[in-house]
């Protein structure tokens, strides 16, 4: 059998078909890209050892348009989507599985290349892909690659963040800049001719999230303020854990970049998505401690301490703004950036 | 970002405050309604009304381009997409507007009408030329500010000669409903809703200059201050406000001087007198039909007329009977008088227009205020 063509060769039918075609995608490009023993066992599922302790698990699918963006593409995005959904549970990562829905006509080279990116990412973040699945659906059915991940990770004993553990008194933590991923995206789509030099933040969170665990192991909770950006992940936290936030717009770190482009658009940087950013809320205590941490470690460079829990029956998230004034930081209604992640 | 940061200080918010403040007559209440959604949207989102004094009310207008395009007009879009399987292009405000049986743009995109969200009038032309072989219509609303790019790609599609595309026209003016609200009974017969001052539009403004709102700081003894669509433009217009009405003065004032001229820009109202005419009557969401208030297309550029061409006729449809949309669009009511409000309408399931845009006054209370009335 001749080897796949990466340079002019395109999906067809028969890569999801189960027959050589499909053996030879998942053996040329996968296994190549992801090399290692569990996937070269060639069987149905992954078997590895269970550590001791609590287990987590996690899962997202990604459907981004464009496939390539500055800062990342979709192959990156997927490791880092659920590495960081596993990460946000104080776990530490350790398999993840992919399943790919290719398009008919899907140029071979831009799957290597996002299968390339894939494997790159995993290995940073010290993360094995040991099983996956293909499936091709014809053209005009799907829009190129969807990926879905799934990851498991394991949790340190005595650390156990929950969406329902902030308390009144709590202060609220950002680890960097927001709305940075929306933005590169928006930046990159057809109809939006505006040339910006912002990157997507796109990033596996884990690293930084040990780092804060190593000096404040009892953090309430964690998350990623991904699509519906921040105000969206506050709303969560806040509805969950039946309390109110107060943000103080002054301390909220945005690029000049990102805030004159969501600006020009009408958008509002609370709301854009990030991929590399988490929110961290703990006790007052811990605060400057957690900050200092996140600050030495590379993503965390411009975490700042952005608001306060305080009791409110209900559960309304607000802000003072730079302004003087106070206003809501309502849920996102409707849809602000589709196809973001 | 210099240029919007010093438009936003908060040091020069709490100066302009204050000196509102230490101005405004205790005695006396001032009345003043922002014309315009953009500064409804400023003064929620900057939290405006409470630097204000208690005598210091605000009453919000309806220049909300979304709030104001009344169902009728709405479900005759969803019909060209729907059964005249046209492409309709819009912009993404319009998506979620309740129309009749249910429906919305969104809805009817989800039973397969193709309805594009657009940024810019021109993507229409590309998207007619990407589809030689179906009708292109571009669904175009808004007030004065949004009406040159449409006589643009109309001169355009005309200069090019495009067989496929054409606008429908739902372009309305300012002046005239502000006319409007001024004759109305509430504020001249019964004085239920005193006005005494109008916030005058900004980007409206910058196309029709500041003459046109001489006549009702005149006839109607209003004075009327342009102002840009910053907070400190507000503040700055409410104090200018402030003095012309302890002074017993009536004036049109320019806060907005840095964008606004007396006369407008005269090459955009030169394309749009082009390209339309104004209509006899049009009927406003909230305000009913309202005479020489809308533009349609003229005669000599008919092929570019959706009404025209598809033979689209107006059914006027009322609003829900319990939304209270025409009261607030006129300022009788508040958001938070509505029964509905915050109960069975909702930014997520708007029962009326106001809810629909982040200029109209109840989702602009309901995003960014919701907290100052929730003892009621």
């Amino acid at each position: 059998m001749r080897r796949l063509d990466f340079k002019r060769g395109r999906i067809d039918m028969t890569h999801g078909a189960g027959g050589r075609a499909s053996a030879q995608l998942v053996e040329e490009l996968f296994r190549a890209q992801f090399d290692n023993a569990w996937l070269a066992s060639a069987n149905d599922g992954a078997c590895f050892a269970v550590p001791a302790g609590r287990m987590v698990m996690a899962t997202d699918s990604h459907v981004v348009s464009p496939l390539f963006f500055p800062g990342g593409d979709i192959g990156c995005l997927a490791v880092h989507g659920t590495v960081n959904d596993v990460a946000m549970m104080g776990a530490r990562p350790l398999y993840l599985t992919a399943g790919f829905i290719l398009e008919e006509g899907l140029a071979l080279a831009d799957l290597r290349r996002i299968v390339e990116s894939m494997g790159r990412a995993a290995r940073e973040a010290g993360v094995s892909i040991v099983a996956g699945d293909t499936k091709v659906v014809e053209q005009g059915s799907g829009d190129g690659v969807f990926i879905t991940t799934t990851g498991v990770g394991v949790v340190p004993p005595g650390v156990n963040p929950s969406g329902d553990r902030a308390q009144p008194g709590d202060r609220v933590i950002v680890s960097g800049t927001l709305g940075d991923h929306g933005v590169a995206i928006m930046s990159q789509r057809e109809n939006l001719g505006f040339a910006t030099t912002i990157e997507s933040d796109t990033a596996a969170l884990h690293g930084l999230v040990e780092a804060m665990l190593a000096v404040a192991p009892d953090l309430h909770c964690l998350r990623d303020p991904t699509r519906g950006g921040l105000a969206t992940t506050l709303n969560e936290l806040a509805s969950q854990s039946g309390v109110g936030i107060v943000l103080d717009e002054q301390a909220l770190p945005i690029r000049p970049e990102v805030a004159a482009a969501c600006e020009l658009l009408g958008l509002d940087p609370l709301y854009v998505a990030n991929e590399g950013k988490l929110v961290a809320i703990c006790a007052p205590a811990d605060a400057s401690r957690v900050v200092e941490a996140m600050r030495a470690h590379p993503l965390g460079r411009r975490a700042a301490i952005v608001g306060t829990v305080a009791q409110d029956a209900h559960r309304f998230v607000q802000m003072e703004t730079s302004f003087g004034g106070k206003r809501m930081v309502d849920w996102l209604v409707g849809e602000q950036l589709p196809r973001i992640c | 970002m210099k240029y919007i940061d010093e438009f936003r200080d908060g040091a020069t918010a709490r100066k302009l405050a204050e000196a509102i403040a230490r101005e405004a007559d205790p005695r006396r209440t001032y009345r003043i309604m922002e014309f315009c959604g953009g500064h409804t949207h400023a003064i929620a989102r900057y939290g405006i009304a409470d630097l204000l004094p208690p005598n210091v009310r605000l009453i919000h207008g309806p220049g909300c381009p979304v709030c104001v395009l009344p169902i009728g007009r709405i479900d005759a879009a969803i019909a060209l997409a729907l059964e005249r399987r046209a492409i309709l292009c819009t912009y993404g405000d319009t998506m979620r507007v309740p129309a009749s049986e249910q429906l919305s743009l969104m809805k009817a995109k989800a039973r397969g009408a193709d309805i594009r969200m657009i940024y810019a009038a021109s993507d229409c032309l590309r998207i007619a030329a990407e589809h030689p072989g179906r009708e292109v219509v571009f669904f175009a609303i808004g007030f004065e500010t949004t009406t040159p790019p449409t006589a643009v790609v109309i001169l355009e599609a005309a200069r090019a000669g495009i067989p496929n595309f054409s606008v429908f026209c739902n372009h309305v003016l300012t002046p005239s409903a502000i006319n409007h609200i001024l004759e109305s009974p509430e504020v001249r017969g019964l004085g239920t809703v005193p006005l005494d001052a109008f916030i005058g539009p900004a980007h409206v403004s910058t196309i029709i200059g500041s003459q046109p709102y001489e006549f009702f700081a005149e006839e109607y003894e209003k004075p009327v201050v342009i102002a840009g669509f910053e907070p400190l433009d507000v503040l700055q217009a409410i104090r200018m406000i402030v003095r012309q009405l302890n002074e017993g003065r009536a004036e049109v004032e320019n806060e907005f001087t840095r964008a606004v001229t007396p006369e407008g820009n005269a090459k955009a109202k030169r394309l749009v007198a082009e390209v339309f005419e104004l209509r006899r009557s049009f009927e406003w969401r909230g305000l009913g039909e309202v005479p020489y208030s809308a533009l349609r297309v003229k005669e000599r550029y008919r092929p570019f007329d959706a009404e025209a061409r598809f033979g689209i006729g107006y059914r006027s449809v009322p609003d829900h009977k319990a939304c209270e949309c025409g009261a607030i669009l006129r300022g009788v009511k508040r958001p938070q008088d509505c029964k509905l409000f915050a109960t069975a309408c909702s930014p997520e399931n708007p029962m009326g227009s106001c809810m629909v845009s982040s200029e109209g006054a109840c989702a602009a209370h309901y995003t960014y205020g919701r907290f100052r009335s929730r003892a009621a």
